[in-house]
């Protein structure tokens, strides 16, 4: 029988939390893309691109993570895709992601007053000049904090990928716990190392609200 | 080619009823204890003595930078070892509580602290004490201006419960679950839960913001 020490715990937990980390950043930056993507077509006015859209945020907002995380494991094997845990995860949590960004960022572009868009289509701007020139780099300042914000709900977004038999921080923990039986040490640990990767970055955003707020 | 059998699930309909019954009845018990330790931990940021704000503070950032699912597993696997034994069902509830407690807090201290000075000051000036200042005067308008974040947190909670089947209690996606071990028909499985998963947030979406205005703070708004 092997002892586990606290330290013995902790530093397993932390070499775990670099797979919550890695899965949070592709997450992030492949549903930024996607995200962005959508946005964009939005404001093309494609045909049925709104339609599209508007249906495509309800769903993902409106359907639990940990659904949308078991059906992109079993809907991808069912395509004949040889689908491991990592392929199923990041491909959730990417649409998850991005289905919250885009709406984050539409909020955002609409709060560019109508004048600016006006003032472009009169200099007879295209739509990616007008996107580049004017309205884009409008947006992308009011889009930072809660965009920042949003990065911590993907963080713990991660922790379900978990149940789909990803080993990250949550996972590692469930592991240990059952080598050592000591949950009540080992959730907390867990808990506290997503606190210390949250906090951060929760309490970055607020501060970038309140500046940006001020220089108003 | 892909063959999907919904006939398969849907034969099971009854366990899927329960499930969304059983997520339903989770839901409106932990709205309303955690709207309630919300308004409490919201009255405590925002007016409490400064040693309980700062309690307050603390809880609610502990529970808004971890995972639903961390908080949940301590508390069903973790508290037993203090000699506190819960069963699924409780150990759902209170992590939903505590959970919707620390977002709803944050959502009141806002709705609280937009009050205008001129409505305490008149309430004050009619010689109300601090407590019918606060449930009378202050709390419901505070309530309608927030309550449509209130809304979405209680519809995020609803859905995060989904992870409650993961400790055995047995709701929509343990039925879903159960289900699927039964004829391995688990995309089926799951696709129709979160169909259902999607009408539940439309239809408790729809119900709160019905109810709100009529029953929760609109009451003293219109007399």
């Amino acid at each position: 029988m092997v002892d586990f020490t606290l330290w013995d715990i902790f530093r397993n937990l932390l070499l775990a939390a670099r797979w919550t980390v890695v899965l949070s950043l592709i997450a992030f930056v492949g549903g930024g893309l996607v995200g962005l993507g959508l946005l964009l077509a939005r404001l093309a006015r494609w045909p049925g691109a709104q339609a599209f859209v508007a249906g495509y945020v309800q769903v993902f907002q409106g359907t639990p993570l940990l659904m949308q995380l078991f059906l992109a494991y079993f809907g991808l094997a069912l395509f004949g895709i040889n689908v491991s845990a990592w392929v199923a995860a990041g491909v959730a949590l990417t649409l998850y992601t991005s289905a919250f960004l885009t709406e984050i960022w539409r909020g955002c572009v609409n709060a560019i007053p109508k004048g600016q868009w006006e003032a472009a289509d009169s200099l007879a701007l295209s739509f990616g000049e007008k996107m580049r020139h004017v309205i884009g780099p409008q947006a992308l300042r009011i889009a930072v904090p809660p965009t920042v914000g949003f990065l911590v709900q993907v963080i713990k977004g991660t922790a379900l990928a978990s149940v789909i038999g990803f080993i990250e921080l949550t996972k590692a923990g469930t592991m240990i716990t059952n080598a050592t039986f000591r949950p009540f040490t080992v959730y907390a640990c867990v808990a506290l190392l997503y606190f210390a990767l949250c906090f951060p970055i929760s309490a970055y955003s607020r501060r970038l609200e309140r500046s940006f707020q001020r220089g108003r | 080619m892909v063959a999907l059998d919904f006939g398969a699930v849907l034969a099971q309909w009854p366990a899927l009823l329960r499930g969304a019954a059983f997520t339903l009845g989770l839901t409106a018990v932990s709205a309303v204890l955690g709207g309630i330790v919300g308004v409490a931990c919201g009255w405590a940021r925002a007016w409490g003595p400064a040693w309980l704000a700062r309690a307050v503070g603390v809880y609610v950032e502990l529970i808004r930078n971890t995972p639903f699912i961390v908080q949940l597993f301590f508390i069903f696997f973790g508290l037993p070892s203090l000699g506190v034994k819960l069963t699924p069902e409780l150990a759902s509830v209170i992590a939903m509580v505590v959970n919707l407690g620390a977002y709803a807090a944050e959502i009141v201290r806002a709705g609280i602290e937009n009050t205008p000075r001129g409505q305490l000051e008149a309430a004050r000036s009619l010689a109300l004490n601090e407590w019918q200042v606060f449930t009378r005067v202050v709390l419901p308008p505070a309530l309608g201006r927030v309550w449509p974040a209130m809304v979405s947190q209680i519809v995020i909670v609803m859905l995060g419960s989904a992870v409650c089947g993961q400790i055995a209690a047995q709701e929509l996606s343990y039925a879903a679950n159960l289900i699927a071990s039964r004829n391995f028909r688990s995309f089926e499985a799951y696709l129709i839960a979160t169909a259902l998963y999607l009408g539940l947030a439309i239809f408790i979406r729809q119900l709160l913001n019905w109810a709100g205005p009529r029953f929760i703070f609109g009451r003293v708004a219109t007399r």
